[in-house]
């Protein structure tokens, strides 16, 4: 097995204000699939080619953002050795019991340097893509909206820059793949557990522990272009797009979900083995860096966060 | 049905209807830099102050929106959907764009 340690973004745990609206937005109109619901009124969602039982979890609140972002570990051991990488890095670790999110093993959550929670774990039941294992078919029948096939990743917010970035290289053994510098300050940092061009990104800011967009991968360019006819004809709120990232080479569109939490679908991207150089985007060059083809930032994309 | 709705700050006027919030009727002020985030309640760029009318309202993060500020008439223009002619002023990164 060539790929160890964290091997992926999990799920997210996003807080919504509405979860009847938010249901319609992540299941009729991105095309989530709902797989179970709990006691504290929290419901799980996943995409359909993923075979574990949840990537997204909603969690009824009174206020916006991310609870918190976790990746899979390959082993239990993995699971033990992170943690004790995570602790001679000097932050606290609290275990979260088995079950205590429906279906998913102990959990092992800690506030990263930038003030976002993480956390790792190694089991979660799987349910299965849809398609049989023995003579699969392309893709299963009955999808919805936009088709999502994964959650992707996210991009988050947060202060302590330097160190979060040192934290998740170092203690949780990402590789940087891309960057924006902006002469010897480093202003993005793109980080990956796997062969993605990002598992998760982080924006340096003044803020603490902000969610920018929770992400989804869809199939194809023609995918992103159908994400905006849904869009339009569901009346969500468009940030940006469909248009193409200098970073990540992503073909993309943003929009926001009933409670204010920015998402992105997107296709196509760029990926890295462990020996790929790093890509650097320089700060005169961040319009093409981030909206390749306009060069013009988006005043809200760069500073609403949730 | 379609109400006046007046920002205090510079007398400026704009129509809005019931079915459209109240930051929806403003950004066809057409004015530049009035701070449209997610339109969804959730990143607090576009607060006012409801001084006068009757409006009814979405949830709104309670990160940009305390209690006390809701029951005080401070809330998102993007959740609020006006009942009648209504009377606002512009705090925060909306008040820097409208009035410059």
């Amino acid at each position: 097995m060539a790929m160890t340690g964290i091997l992926r973004p999990g799920h997210v745990q996003l807080r919504v204000l509405d979860m009847e609206e938010s249901l319609k937005h992540y299941c009729e109109d991105i095309g989530l699939i709902e797989t179970d619901r709990d006691d504290q009124g929290r419901v799980y969602l996943k995409c359909w080619d993923e075979q574990d039982k949840f990537s997204v979890v909603l969690e009824p609140s009174d206020r916006s953002g991310m609870d918190h972002m976790a990746f899979k570990v390959a082993t239990e051991q993995d699971l033990w050795r992170f943690e004790s990488n995570i602790k001679n890095f000097g932050i606290e670790t609290t275990r979260m019991a088995a079950g205590e999110l429906n279906g998913c093993g102990e959990r092992v959550r800690f506030v990263a340097p930038a003030g976002h929670t993480i956390e790792l774990y190694a089991e979660k039941e799987q349910v299965g893509n849809g398609i049989p294992t023995t003579n699969p078919a392309p893709w299963p029948r009955g999808l919805k909206g936009m088709e999502p096939i994964r959650f992707d990743h996210c991009l988050l917010y947060g202060d302590n820059f330097d160190e979060n970035v040192k934290f998740f290289t170092e203690a949780l053994e990402f590789q940087l793949t891309e960057q924006i510098v902006d002469g010897e300050l480093q202003l993005a940092a793109f980080l990956t557990c796997s062969t993605k061009a990002h598992d998760i990104a982080f924006i340096r800011s003044e803020e603490s522990g902000k969610l920018h967009h929770a992400s989804f991968l869809l199939g194809s360019w023609e995918g992103v272009l159908k994400a905006g006819d849904i869009i339009s004809m569901e009346d969500i709120p468009l940030e940006t797009g469909p248009t193409r990232h200098g970073l990540t080479r992503g073909q993309t569109i943003y929009f926001f979900d009933p409670s204010g939490n920015r998402n992105e679908v997107f296709a196509e991207d760029s990926y890295v083995y462990p020996d790929t150089p790093v890509l650097t985007w320089t700060a005169d060059n961040i319009g093409q860096a981030i909206f390749y083809h306009s060069r013009q930032l988006v005043d809200s994309f760069m500073s609403v966060t949730s | 049905m379609v109400f006046q709705i007046t920002i205090k700050d510079t007398g400026e006027v704009y129509p809005c209807s019931a079915t459209k919030h109240l930051l929806a009727g403003m950004m066809q002020l057409g004015k530049k830099g009035i701070p449209v985030g997610c339109r969804s309640g959730g990143c607090g760029v576009c607060k006012v102050k409801v001084l006068s009318g009757q409006y009814t309202s979405k949830k709104m993060s309670r990160d940009h929106v305390s209690e006390k500020e809701e029951n005080d008439g401070i809330v998102l223009a993007c959740r609020v959907f006006p009942q009648s002619d209504v009377i606002l002023s512009v705090i925060g990164h909306l008040h820097k764009a409208i009035t410059r």
